[in-house]
């Protein structure tokens, strides 16, 4: 078995991870990558990956979720739901104060979702399946929902809902809000210093509710912005923690040897990144599904995992990532077949018209990546042209549909209602958007079972919808699925406890400590 | 003097706003919205939340009030807001601009000192080993790519002899004071200068040989022969001075290219200038800063090819500066 092949196996079950429980000790510094360097840090206004992973140790959500993603008490300590699944109930933890030391009550809560709903497009789609929202008292707070909406106690991570200070942000332009460049949160640690362009330091906080964490200092997140150096960095030991993504994945398995170094692919599995190819359903060859499934079994996923992934990830098996629920394998399989590929496209009637490919520029393991697509395409007779594009003129260039094949990868959100039903249903095709349905995939069936599965119950109930969608969708194939994606975190094998729940380095270091 | 000064600055400040108007639609030619970048995954399928983005920052604007707006802030010193870091344009290039200057200033004399230097000897010992051995070391460096020199760099002076830092501006938590502050930026600043430094040195030391070579066939050399006149006074006095014009005039125009590669330069060495706000800038389409940025570096371009006009004037006082 290649060694690649091992170490990702050996990262898929998570045993290169210490396993040993040891009592936590306190102090010390970690040295951490950030990269790119976040826009900013308020939390309400911003959400990409660079904010989420800095700024999930200074806000907090009102729930975590654990590995397997269940819901467990943040700034909630519990909740309970009607019988009718319609009101949500959640009492808030006594006791938090913001960093500047005034207390968190209900009424934070109450401001924190009407601001979302402004700032926040994620939170505000979440949101919208709420009638209504009070706060009986300081220290309860209900939400009201229209009708039942099944994936409802999923949607209050930090990075989805974090909770933001009244008292700093009411009647404010949020915008220029002069706290958006010193946030103040509830989380385990205060911001401190950002030296733009050279790191961001974050503190200890010492009146955090949960008393000795956390066990940490302080924390440098460190920006370099090249992948190389990032790699030398934390090989002379300048940095003690590479989160999933710092480095191009050819340099994991030569930093994974490094004396006392552990690697990890979990934290992950709220997000559970998946990778496919946008197709573009409305013209050319690709009009026929006949020529999408030949795309499926024309290219050569294992040789993309073990090859370009150095064996990290699995082969997706269509629109849901296994990690999250309701996932199922029972679908139409699509192995490498070249022969059955050239068999599909001969009765398609694909007479070599031209198909453009746009790679995503998010560096060399993509760059890799989109010329082996091009080159299982090529093997089985299609004409492929790649077109090179930065990020912002690839999205443009998608969202105007103006394209035939095109490279991805999409979070899934931990359920179907979140983050994979909005890549399929026909209402969300609208041009000039991304990241919705820009394959121009239209088909009543699936945009009803979509629509049933977010408000069904039981649970059993969605899991019958939500297996039928996938069987459909991976039959009519609009888009090709390639990989689950796996990011490892590399850390000092002396960094305990750095992940802890399932959206790991983005839920913050508060059970991180060093053995000194 | 002053009066040709005052004239040049007025030229600079019409050919500085020529260049914003011309970047202005240069810029927004380059496929990719902004709002479309800013909103990211979770936002960029919302409609509703684009559009706002897009009214916030007046990108629903026409183009010319777009820059009608833009240009009325620049007069007033005001170079806009940054969609992207939500923050004024002017702090940004503020909180960067002197690591650049640190980082390409050293550079430039790095580069000018080691390129006459060379050149020199290149031409006082023309045809011999010396001047081949000076020809091929400065060619190597003129033929290798910046990143890739700095790679090695890394690889050689941080990863086997551990010798330097391999990134950033100073040691991060240090918390170092001054004597020992300098230092600790100094070692910080050795590869990423010299990296840069060396590209340049290589023009310059190519120039000023043949610029040397040229000048000694000349007839006052020969004069100065003939009264018996040392050869290191000859080379010195007569030879260098006049050699030199040609490679200041190189200097000034190389001033706007060393902030090109200070992009990539600081990238690789993650130094925090303006370089790589450029280019975190032009990804992410933020117009505002990247326009910015290019109004400082044309300022900064602007303001060397100035200083070059005046050394010429102190390297040959027969320039007049009338003219």
């Amino acid at each position: 078995m290649p060694k690649r092949v091992l170490l990702g196996l050996l990262l898929a079950c998570g045993l290169m991870a210490p396993a040993l429980a040891q009592e936590p000790k306190t102090g010390g510094v970690i040295n951490a990558v950030i990269q790119p360097e976040p826009p900013g840090l308020m939390l309400a206004m911003i959400q990409n990956g660079p904010t989420q992973m800095v700024s999930g140790n200074i806000f907090e959500g009102l729930l975590r979720y654990s590995p397997k993603l269940e819901p467990q008490p943040e700034l909630a300590e519990s909740w309970s739901v009607s019988e009718d699944a319609k009101t949500y109930t959640f009492k808030l933890r006594k006791g938090v104060t913001w960093h500047d030391g005034k207390p968190f009550t209900a009424a934070d809560v109450l401001f924190s979702i009407e601001m979302l709903k402004q700032t926040h497009a994620r939170a505000r789609t979440n949101l919208a399946q709420v009638d209504k929202v009070e706060a009986p008292d300081d220290y309860t707070v209900v939400f009201t929902l229209k009708q039942p909406f099944g994936p409802f106690l999923g949607i209050f991570e930090v990075g989805s809902m974090p909770m933001v200070p009244k008292h700093l942000y009411e009647g404010t332009d949020f915008k220029t809000n002069p706290y958006n460049n010193a946030p103040v949160g509830t989380g385990p640690f205060m911001f401190k210093e950002w030296q733009k362009g050279s790191f961001i330091r974050l503190v200890k906080n010492p009146n955090y509710y949960e008393k000795g964490k956390p066990y940490i200092d302080e924390i440098y997140w460190q920006i370099i912005p090249d992948a190389a150096a990032r790699s030398v960095a934390y090989e002379t030991g300048k940095v003690d923690v590479l989160p999933g993504g710092s480095v191009e994945n050819f340099d994991v398995p030569r930093l994974s040897k490094l004396k006392d170094t552990c690697v990890t692919g979990a934290g992950w599995e709220f997000f559970s990144p998946l990778a496919w190819l946008w197709l573009n359903n409305r013209q050319g060859p690709l009009a026929d599904k006949r020529v999408r499934q030949a795309i499926m079994f024309a290219i050569d996923r294992d040789f993309a995992k073990d090859v370009i992934w150095n064996g990290l990830g699995k082969v997706a098996t269509g629109p849901s990532s296994s990690a999250i629920k309701y996932y199922t394998d029972d679908v139409k399989k699509y192995p490498y077949d070249p022969a059955k590929a050239k068999a599909l496209l001969k009765e398609a009637g694909y007479k070599g018209e031209k198909i453009r490919l746009l790679p995503l520029a998010y560096g060399e393991t993509w760059q890799r990546w989109g010329e082996a697509v091009k080159q299982n395409l090529q093997d089985v007779g299609m004409n492929i042209e790649t077109i090179a594009t930065d990020v912002a003129g690839g999205n443009q260039k998608i969202g105007d549909w103006d394209y035939d094949i095109a490279f991805t990868y999409l979070y899934q959100y931990g359920d179907p209602a979140l983050g994979v039903g909005r890549n399929y249903i026909s209402s969300n095709i609208a041009k000039g958007q991304i990241f919705n349905n820009v394959e121009g995939y239209v088909n009543p069936e699936i945009d009803q079972l979509f629509a049933d599965g977010a408000i069904a119950t039981p649970d059993s109930k969605r899991k019958e919808i939500y297996e039928k969608a996938q069987k459909i969708l991976v039959e009519d194939v609009p888009v090709a699925w390639m990989l689950e994606l796996q990011f490892p975190t590399i850390t000092r094998c002396k960094v305990k406890n750095l992940i802890t729940t399932g959206i790991g380095v983005n839920d913050g270091f508060k059970d991180a400590w060093l053995d000194k | 003097m002053l009066s040709f000064v005052a004239q040049r600055v007025l030229k600079g400040v019409i050919v500085l706003l020529a260049i914003v108007v011309l970047n202005f639609f240069l810029i927004r030619l380059a496929p990719g919205d902004p709002a479309v970048v800013m909103a990211g995954e979770a936002g960029a399928s919302d409609q509703v939340f684009v559009k706002q983005l897009r009214e916030k920052f007046g990108l629903d604007k026409p183009l010319p009030e777009q820059l009608f707006i833009y240009v009325k802030g620049v007069v007033s010193l005001d170079l806009g807001f940054s969609f992207r870091q939500q923050a004024p344009v002017a702090k940004l290039i503020g909180e960067r601009l002197p690591a650049t200057l640190l980082l390409t200033l050293t550079a430039f004399a790095i580069s000018l000192a080691l390129g006459v230097l060379f050149g020199t000897f290149a031409a006082r010992f023309a045809g011999t080993f010396l001047d081949t051995a000076i020809t091929v070391f400065a060619l190597i460096f003129y033929a290798m790519p910046i990143f890739w020199v700095a790679l090695m760099g890394i690889l050689l002076f941080s990863v086997t002899m551990d010798w330097l830092p391999s990134f950033g501006y100073e040691t991060v938590g240090a918390n170092y004071t001054g004597l020992a502050h300098a230092v600790d930026v100094a070692k910080h600043l050795i590869m990423p200068a010299m990296t840069l430094g060396l590209f340049f040195m290589a023009t310059y030391t190519r120039m000023t040989r043949a610029s040397m070579l040229e000048v000694k066939r000349l007839d006052f050399v020969k004069t100065a022969r003939a009264k018996g006149l040392s050869d290191a006074v000859i080379q010195r006095r007569h030879v260098l001075r006049n050699a030199l014009l040609p490679v200041v005039t190189l200097a000034g125009v190389h001033s706007g290219t060393l902030i090109g590669g200070a992009v990539i330069t600081e990238t690789v060495f993650a130094w925090p200038g303006i370089g790589r706000l450029m280019y975190d800038a032009l990804l992410q389409r933020d117009y505002n800063l990247l326009l910015g940025v290019f109004v400082i570096c044309s300022a900064m371009v602007l303001i060397f090819n100035l200083i070059t006009d005046l050394v010429y004037r102190l390297v040959d006082p027969r320039i007049e500066f009338a003219s």
